[in-house]
């Protein structure tokens, strides 16, 4: 169906649209219908040299000169009057179909000059040289179930109506936060599909043995998470360290009998059992390593995306050619956009046709004593605050009433919250002052500045909440419980009093015309914290994820409609696809980063309580593992490989080592051919600019030349662009080819820049352009 | 071969998927906002063009300043003016959704930009485009000296032949340079 369709493309391009092959190649600077279709017709033609693999040598008549050796292609029809666009209709009908169709739905033609006949042709058996009828089938079934799959995901898009709605009226880079929010969504939710399948569900179904005097519910747990909450599912200290066993139970309704890992008991059951700490253990280490992967991959994707080797020069080309955004609807946000480009463009003129006045020493000294002292406030406000976190979290108040201690544990969650809320309101003032003239560098050193608060913060509190109290791990889970939900409530405030009533108060009393800016970077840099928080949290409480996923839902819906009410698109160029980078690597490496070395640390060398928990008699939790391991060669001696293994890898730090040690060397390697790639291409442009120059110089002078005796100098003119050209473009094509062995996608851009380039620069030679192009 | 009376079939939609950007649930979606647009009795003629005025009514185009040289540039008819077929609507917004690719996204932007149809962008494509940009009240528009220096800086800094025009290489190359250009080159229903 698809084979027979590219078949009748030809008569369909034949028959309907007589397309004259443009003799002006000049004409849309040769993007005519058939200069595309030769275009295309070279790419197909390369590609399927590509996909076939050499056939040996052997198989060649000693006559075949290698050179034209198509392999295997002189079993095309080739005619010598078929027409450009039949040899294209023949390389598309000989690719494999995935690749078909990237290049059908890549050449910018029209879907009417690419669309099938309703007629069915029948396919000759040779028309499929490599398939049988049934692999075919199987093949266009495989095809259909794949579209159908990425289908069934595209249906599933959460709030799809609510982000077209808030990029039409601001633009990308205010949706770029809510899609922030939405992968963090994505996140969690797998985190949680995780941890409850495979540690809460179990549990759950098996309740253990609860200790005596268990509170009652009473409204603060839902603040605190501590009360009714702590003898829960909810929290490290209910999972029980056993194997979980189901036959016992039906046995006239016996209590669950605890068995530690070595002894028998005699109700041993034919059923399935469930070792609790191993599958513990196991499931945050293989949620943490999958979640892993899944960030460092988004994040080497989105950096590829945004990476740009040359950055300097064409500022105000890039800024009238590729900044309009054309997902903006509304009309008034239209008008804005207009207005702030306008903006950008003047300034951008100002500066750069503006002399860079040097300053002064005097002037230099000047700014750098401000610097300095920025700096010094916000070092020193950030220790006074982490001292101030330290000698509150020391103190604990005690009192008769229960009600009232419980409700003392949110006392610390509510000064840390009150901190990172004020903190970067005190950044920002000492930014202001600094008074930096580029707005990426201010942003750079906002993220610094509330990186190094958060950090230490929280560094604090990990070091404050390791091992203190009896059954330790549920207390960190509750905290960690806390911590998010006053950050969420401090959230709701700030969007209150920071957007809403700010909004009220700027419109009333100060009468200014503009709503207030929407702040991306510090929202992002708070959904960062909270995702941190929830990292930290999972093993404590197997439940966070989902508390996480609640917030964030809320947060999705109440920061939507205080943007629609309250805000207005930033006014400083902001780019998006750098800042999204940023965000995605500072939630890789601080933030997750931070939360599995804590978690490692803690599972490696950190004695587990021996009251509550999975892991109450081990010495580590990492022993549950080893434990394993070992009865399993135990019982079966043929897994001593196993074992072996599994300490050499797992608890030899060597291994690391050396991983680490390649992957620094590949990087270097990398950083390097691309340091090589940045030189040739400043050469080429030289070069190219060199041969316009010369190209310009010989024509005036052969014009001048021609003049004087016309007939001979015309032939000398022709003969000598030509040859000027046809040495050059080798040369370049040399050049290019040496880097497309190294980086496709630039190499490509450049081989077909210098292609083009000199095909419009042959526009005063037109009799060498063909022939220049036919040494291509 | 067309869009018939309100359904499309299932061949249709699936010869569609792979010659478009477009998944099915976008396709779909663009036959029901563009029959929309039809009226009743074109709902049952195959292969209806629709007049520009009407397509530039839809909610996606209508402040756009570029609209009516997309309607121009994606237009198959003969007279040039800028009515779309279903197809046409379908190229439109396969060039302009979420996995095109950056080669076809910078082929249609220079032709959207390219207003006189020459083939390349020369001083009065780009004052042209310049004022597209900034709007229509004086007060952000340039004066004829900053025009005339930004042109001269945008030509110094994206024509590398000299020819005192940007082809659609350079104009490549330019566009290769930002990465913000495929997420801000969408339109999405």
């Amino acid at each position: 169906h698809c084979c027979l369709g590219v078949k009748t493309l030809s008569m369909k391009l034949n028959a309907a649209h007589p397309i004259s092959e443009q003799s002006d190649p000049l004409s849309l600077s040769g993007r005519s219908r058939g200069a595309i279709i030769s275009q295309y017709y070279n790419r197909t033609m390369q590609l399927r040299r590509r996909r076939q693999s050499r056939p040996a040598i052997r198989d060649f008549s000693r006559s075949a000169r290698p050179s034209i050796r198509g392999y295997g292609m002189e079993v095309d029809s080739t005619d010598a009057e078929v027409s450009k666009r039949d040899r294209l209709v023949n390389n598309l009908q000989n690719l494999s179909v995935s690749d078909r169709v990237r290049m059908l739905r890549g050449m910018p033609l029209s879907v009417a000059e690419k669309t099938l006949q309703k007629e069915k042709h029948t396919l000759s058996g040779s028309q499929i040289p490599c398939c049988s009828q049934l692999k075919y089938y199987i093949i266009i079934g495989a095809r259909h179930s794949w579209y159908s799959w990425l289908n069934f995901l595209h249906s599933l898009q959460l709030w799809q109506v609510a982000l077209k709605t808030v990029s039409g009226r601001f633009g990308t880079g205010v949706l770029s936060y809510f899609l922030f929010l939405k992968t963090l969504l994505f996140f969690n939710f797998f985190l949680f599909l995780v941890t409850g399948a495979f540690m809460v569900l179990p549990q759950a179904v098996h309740p253990p043995v609860l200790p005596a005097g268990r509170s009652s519910f009473s409204g603060l747990e839902l603040l605190t998470g501590a009360g009714y909450f702590s003898d829960t599912v909810m929290y490290y200290g209910y999972y029980s360290n056993y194997t979980l066993r189901k036959s016992c139970r039906d046995d006239g309704g016996v209590q669950n009998v605890s068995l530690s890992n070595g002894t028998r008991l005699d109700c041993v059951s034919k059923h399935l059992s469930y070792n609790m700490p191993l599958a513990y253990f196991f499931t945050i280490g293989v949620a943490f390593f999958i979640t892993c992967i899944i960030l460092v991959y988004s994040m080497s994707k989105s950096f590829g995306q945004s990476f740009r080797i040359d950055k300097s020069h064409s500022i105000l080309a890039m800024k009238v050619l590729c900044s309009w955004d054309f997902k903006v609807i509304k009309k008034t946000s239209v008008k804005l956009m207009s207005e702030n480009i306008s903006t950008q463009l003047k300034e951008l003129l100002a500066e750069v046709n503006q002399k860079h006045v040097k300053n002064t020493a005097c002037q230099k000294l000047w700014r750098l004593m401000v610097h300095g002292l920025a700096w010094t406030i916000c070092i020193g406000s950030t220790t006074a605050c982490v001292l101030a976190i330290y000698y509150f979290s020391g103190s604990r108040i005690a009192d008769n009433n229960l009600l009232l201690t419980e409700a003392s544990l949110l006392a610390l969650p509510v000064v840390v919250s009150l901190i990172n809320l004020l903190l970067p309101g005190l950044f920002n003032l000492a930014a202001w002052m600094e008074d930096y003239e580029s707005p990426s560098v201010r942003t750079y050193v906002a993220i610094c500045r509330n990186l190094m608060l958060k950090v230490s913060v929280l560094g604090l509190l990990c070091y404050h909440w390791l091992g203190r109290v009896a059954c330790w791990e549920s207390f960190v889970g509750q905290e960690l419980y806390r911590f998010l939900l006053m950050d969420f409530i401090f959230t709701l405030l700030d969007t209150l009093f920071g957007e809403f009533l700010w909004r009220l108060f700027s419109e009333k009393v100060l009468k200014r015309r503009r709503k207030p800016v929407f702040d991306i970077a510090r929202n992002v840099l708070e959904l960062i914290y909270g995702q941190t928080l929830a990292w930290l949290g999972v093993l404590f409480t197997p439940l966070l994820p989902a508390v996480q996923i609640i917030k964030l839902f809320l947060l999705f819906y109440i920061k939507k409609s205080s943007v629609m009410m309250n805000c207005q698109a930033p006014r400083k160029p902001y780019r998006v696809s750098q800042m999204t980078t940023v965000f995605i690597t500072l939630l890789c490496f601080p933030s997750f980063l931070g939360a599995s070395v804590c978690v490692t640390i803690t599972m490696w060398s950190i004695t587990p309580s021996s009251s509550c928990g999975p892991f109450r008699e081990l010495k580590t939790m990492f022993q549950a593992g080893k434990r394993w391991v070992e009865e399993l060669e135990k019982d079966n001696p043929n897994l001593s490989v196993l074992a072996r293994a599994h300490s050499y890898l797992v608890e030899n730090p060597f291994f690391l080592f050396v991983g680490a040690g390649i992957f620094l060397i590949v990087i270097y390697f990398h950083s390097q051919v691309v340091d090589g790639q940045r030189k040739i291409i400043s050469l080429l442009q030289e070069q190219i600019e060199n041969e316009g120059e010369d190209k310009k110089f010989l024509i005036t002078r052969l014009q001048s030349i021609h003049e004087k005796k016309r007939t001979p100098a015309r032939r000398l003119t022709s003969q000598v662009s030509l040859c000027c050209s046809g040495a050059l473009q080798q040369l370049f094509l040399s050049k290019a080819k040496t880097i497309s062995i190294t980086w496709p996608p630039l190499s490509s851009y450049v081989f077909f820049f210098i292609y083009f380039s000199f095909r419009t620069s042959a526009v005063e030679i037109p009799t060498s352009s063909r022939q220049a192009s036919s040494v291509l | 071969m067309g869009t018939t009376a309100s359904q499309l079939g299932k061949d249709l939609l699936s010869e569609y998927q792979e010659l478009t950007f477009l998944t099915k649930q976008e396709i779909l979606l663009a036959h029901k906002r563009f029959t929309e647009l039809l009226t009743k009795d074109e709902k049952d003629l195959p292969n209806t063009r629709v007049p520009a005025e009407r397509i530039l009514t839809l909610p996606e185009l209508k402040s756009n300043p570029f609209r009516k040289r997309i309607c121009h540039v994606f237009s198959t008819s003969e007279q040039k003016d800028g009515s779309l077929t279903f197809e046409d609507f379908l190229d439109l917004l396969s060039a302009f959704s979420d996995s095109a690719t950056l080669e076809i996204k910078s082929h249609y932007a220079f032709r959207i930009f390219d207003f006189d149809d020459d083939g390349t962008l020369d001083c009065g494509d780009l004052e042209k485009l310049v004022n597209c940009l900034t709007g229509e009240t004086d007060e952000t528009r340039l004066t004829t000296e900053e025009m005339r220096q930004l042109i001269n800086n945008i030509l110094e800094e994206s024509d590398i032949d000299k020819d005192g025009t940007v082809n659609l290489s350079e104009f490549q190359h330019v566009i290769s340079r930002s990465p913000d250009f495929v997420s801000s080159f969408k339109i999405v229903l």
